[in-house]
């Protein structure tokens, strides 16, 4: 409660709305732990245990890179504990502790019982794609890479669509209009195209992806904040502030930005959702990630190329609607949270009588 | 005039979710007569009238008795209740910008309600609509026919709004607060038509209003309200003259009084020597740029240290713009000069280092503090800029000070400016203006959006603060019995023009020019007179 307390009561009741729709709260919980998990996905999902112990001595394979010459074995690159060798030899003289999917996502499983795809069983759960590796740690780690990168990209837009629209908005004029024609020519460019182009000069990795996809993806914050920004501009606190005697930094900062904020942080789960599609996209049709990348839309082509392998498909389906559904749900809530006229009743609940009671009250004035 | 009595509410409760915002409203709107329906904002007046008439929203409760002649309103069907409003209830309401439908001629808003109500189409709905405009002695009534809501102005969009309240000859008229946004020579225009189309369509009027000049000179009845219940009830004359309730004599007393402190004629601390302001208008395509608007015409006005320069006139003469320029917020040409400095050559820092010196207060106590910040943040912000070497403690102590000097608790510094009152409001921006102990304070229209009483707390308070620090006022507003108050001299403005400038109480006593003379009598500054 001290922390709520400290809170301005908007905040508080943009929370109170918030936690007033399940549907959204749930999704917020239930992508939170989705998303912790993925965090880990080393601890859950790996082809190295997670613990040796060997001869009396301990070992974290997660963290060192020992040697085979360490295990009973003669060469000095790293150990492979999934070769039957090595695991006999510490198991001989020890034990090994393994996350609950020995596999990561690159693991190739030598020793299936069908070809590859191998459909679901008790040892791949999800089965394996048709290069034999685990489709349940291709999701995990596929799932970590997209929210990551979805992350950075939504980061990295809203610092420049929040600079440049701010500034567009706040000094109006001359700038506003050059800077609108600019963007207008910048955001003719045709994206996809451009990232394919791309793709066959350099060899695309997450970063080249990501600041290929940073410059345009922040043209759609722009207007939302440029348009908070001219609006504010003349509210009279802004004036105030200006007769004060402050620099437009602080102005901006201080008394435009947090007003500006609202129309931009409803925007933001949109962008998310915007930057998965797109990655998985790309993917989708191999101008994306290195191959060999946990990547969902690399998954998807696969159950397109197997049909045969069911499982393939309806997993990539399934693990893109689910998150994308539980974004757009967190969205939606965070935009009934952030709707002035979604106002809460004394029961806690927000309905639709309570906007019309505040009109009505207004109206008595 | 006859006794027959068209509203009756008995005994009206109206409640929002259990919550009563009326109770026990009883009164009578008889055939001829204006009934005005008078308390501030908040009191009331407003929803007892939509509540009568069933035009709340379905969240409230309403009870008791609303007879419209022998109709009972609490049973009418949704249809019957359609056939009553605009027909047997014509309704005009406050913001006459906003009530008409932007996208809609003037001959089509009023063609509806004809067509609804009397089922008139085509020619005979446009030859009822000319006829009403005429009634309500617009000019040129056949042009503005055809005229849409953004090409008149704010009297005119109101005696439109009337037309159609008229328009199916209603038994009885409900204006909510019809003049607010008018300027006060056109209210007396609206009122004296109302009353006329009153007397002619032999119609009852409900008045509601919080300005009690308005309703001296305008209503027969009054009715006073406050949080939600009837004070008192009564002819114009007695109610005025012996008022019963102690609430009533308060709003009678509410118009400020007494007059600002003398003060010796020094050098002027602020001066401007052809002072104008020009806007623009934008160039078409392979035409010739048309003339600059002159929103301020070249003048001159200088401010004493210590005096009130009182800035009057009504909307769109140049005012606020004017203000603005004094402060540089605004691009003008010309010369001021502050405190032997001249301002309008200064940039950048220095500039901002003077605005200090030169601080204003805003007309709208909502929106001229930041929603999302604290009270003491807003006070102590320009002062941590300016006086950086101050450290939190002082800082502390200064905005407890301001706080205390402006009449407000120390303690509501944590607090946030929603949860203040529109005069509490007010009295914050005062103090963040007066923390940076400025030479000269720009007022614009700082009352002008409070309630009487508490307008004149505020005039208080700022002759206090004026006498104590020997600050400089720059006084705009439309209000000149708010002017009388606090002016020492007096600028008369008129379309950017100064049309007289002088002595405060000599200009109003003995006006020399018609413009300033019918504001004079608007205002109905001298009752006796």
């Amino acid at each position: 409660m001290a922390l709520s307390e400290r809170f301005s009561p908007i905040t508080r009741r943009r929370l109170a709305v918030f936690r007033g729709n399940p549907r959204a709260r749930l999704s917020l919980w239930v992508f939170l732990v989705l998303f912790a998990v993925s965090l880990g996905a080393e601890l859950v999902a790996n082809d190295r245990p997670l613990l040796v112990h060997y001869q009396g001595q301990w070992y974290a394979p997660l963290i060192v890179d020992y040697p085979d010459s360490e295990f009973g074995g003669f060469l000095p690159t790293p150990a492979d504990y999934r070769d039957p060798y090595t695991r006999e030899a510490i198991e001989a003289d020890g034990w090994m502790l393994w996350p609950p999917i020995p596999f990561s996502y690159d693991t190739l499983d030598q020793e299936l019982d069908h070809p590859a795809p191998s459909p679901p069983d008790a040892r791949h759960w999800l089965g394996t794609d048709d290069q034999g590796r685990d489709v349940l740690a291709r999701v995990i780690y596929g799932f970590r890479l997209s929210v990551v990168f979805a992350l950075a990209l939504t980061a990295g837009s809203l610092a420049l669509g929040v600079f440049i629209g701010g500034v567009q908005g706040y000094f109006g004029g001359k700038v506003d209009l050059i800077g609108q024609r600019l963007i207008e020519i910048w955001s003719g460019l045709p994206v996809l195209f451009l990232l394919i182009i791309l793709a066959s000069l350099v060899e695309p990795n997450l970063w080249w992806l990501l600041g290929i996809m940073l410059l345009f993806s922040w043209l759609g914050l722009v207007d939302v904040v440029r348009a908070e920004f001219l609006r504010a501009r003349n509210l009279e606190y802004v004036r105030a502030a200006r007769a004060m005697g402050l620099p437009s930094r602080i102005i901006m900062r201080r008394h435009v930005l947090p007003n500006a904020m609202v129309a931009t942080l409803t925007f933001i789960p949109f962008l998310f959702t915007g930057a998965i599609t797109t990655l998985t996209a790309l993917d989708f049709l191999g101008f994306g990630l290195p191959p060999g990348s946990p990547s969902l839309g690399e998954l998807v082509a696969q159950g397109k190329n197997n049909l045969q392998a069911p499982w393939l498909g309806i997993t990539a389906f399934l693990t893109l609607a689910v998150m994308l559904s539980l974004l757009v749900f967190i969205g939606e809530g965070l935009r009934d949270a952030f709707d002035p006229r979604h106002i809460q009743h004394a029961s806690g609940k927000a309905t639709p009588a309570g906007s019309q009671r505040q009109t009505a009250t207004r109206s008595a004035r | 005039m006859s006794d027959e009595t068209l509203l009756r509410l008995e005994d009206l409760t109206i409640a929002f979710d259990d919550a009563p915002v009326v109770e026990g409203l009883s009164l009578e709107v008889r055939r001829g007569e204006t009934l005005a329906l008078v308390g501030e904002s908040g009191s009331g007046k407003s929803v007892s009238a939509l509540g009568a008439l069933g035009l709340l929203p379905p969240g409230a409760q309403v009870s008791g008795t609303r007879r419209l002649g022998d109709t009972d309103l609490a049973r009418l069907s949704t249809r019957d209740w359609r056939a009553l409003r605009g027909g047997r209830v014509g309704f005009v309401f406050q913001e006459p910008m906003t009530s008409l439908n932007p996208l809609h001629t003037v001959a089509r808003q009023i063609g509806e309600t004809l067509r609804l109500h009397q089922g008139l189409r085509g020619a005979a709905a446009r030859r009822r609509s000319r006829e009403l405009l005429e009634q309500v002695q617009l000019p040129r009534a056949e042009e503005l026919l055809d005229a849409w809501p953004h090409q008149l102005s704010g009297g005119q969009r109101q005696r439109v709004m009337i037309a159609m309240a008229i328009a199916n000859h209603p038994r009885l008229l409900i204006a909510d607060e019809p003049t607010t946004a008018l300027d006060v020579t056109v209210q007396q225009e609206i009122l004296a038509l109302l009353a006329e189309l009153r007397d002619t369509h032999g119609m009852g009027m409900l008045f509601i209003t919080h300005d009690l000049n308005l309703v001296r000179r305008h209503a027969d009845r009054v009715c006073v309200m406050r949080h939600g219940q009837v004070q008192e009830t009564g002819p114009v004359s007695r109610v005025f003259e012996r008022p019963e309730s102690a609430y009533t004599r308060e709003l009678l007393a509410a118009d400020p009084t007494g007059r600002p402190e003398p003060v010796a004629h020094g050098a002027p601390l602020l001066s401007a020597r052809g002072l104008g302001i020009r806007f623009q208008r934008p160039k078409k395509l392979f035409s010739r740029r048309p003339p600059a608007f002159e929103a301020v015409k070249p003048l001159d006005l200088s401010v004493a240290p210590g005096e009130t320069l009182g800035i009057v006139g009504e909307s769109g003469s140049g005012k606020t713009t004017l203000a603005l320029a004094l402060l540089r917020l605004q691009q003008s040409h010309g010369e001021i000069e502050f405190d032997g400095e001249r301002l309008d050559t200064l940039h950048g820092d220095a500039l901002r280092r003077q605005r200090r010196r030169l601080q204003v207060v805003f007309q709208d106590p909502y929106g001229s503090l930041s929603p999302r910040m604290p009270v003491a943040d807003i006070v102590s912000e320009g002062l941590r800029f300016h006086h950086p070497e101050l450290d939190d403690a002082e800082v502390d102590r200064r905005v407890r000070d301001t706080l205390r000097e402006v009449d407000l608790p120390e303690a509501c510094g944590a607090r946030y400016p929603h949860e203040f009152s529109g005069g509490q409001r007010q009295r914050i921006a005062v103090a963040r203006a007066v923390i940076l102990e400025p030479s000269l304070l720009v007022l614009d229209e700082p009352t002008s959006a409070l309630d009487r009483t508490v307008q004149k707390q505020l005039v208080t308070l700022l002759r206090e603060l004026q006498r104590k620090r020997g600050l400089s006022y720059l006084f705009i507003s439309h209000d000149l019995a708010v002017v009388r108050a606090m002016a020492h001299r007096l600028l008369v403005l008129k379309d950017g023009e100064v049309v007289e400038q002088g002595d405060c109480e000599s200009v109003l006593t003995h006006p020399s020019t018609d413009y300033t003379r019918a504001l004079v009598e608007a205002a109905g500054l001298f009752p006796a007179a």
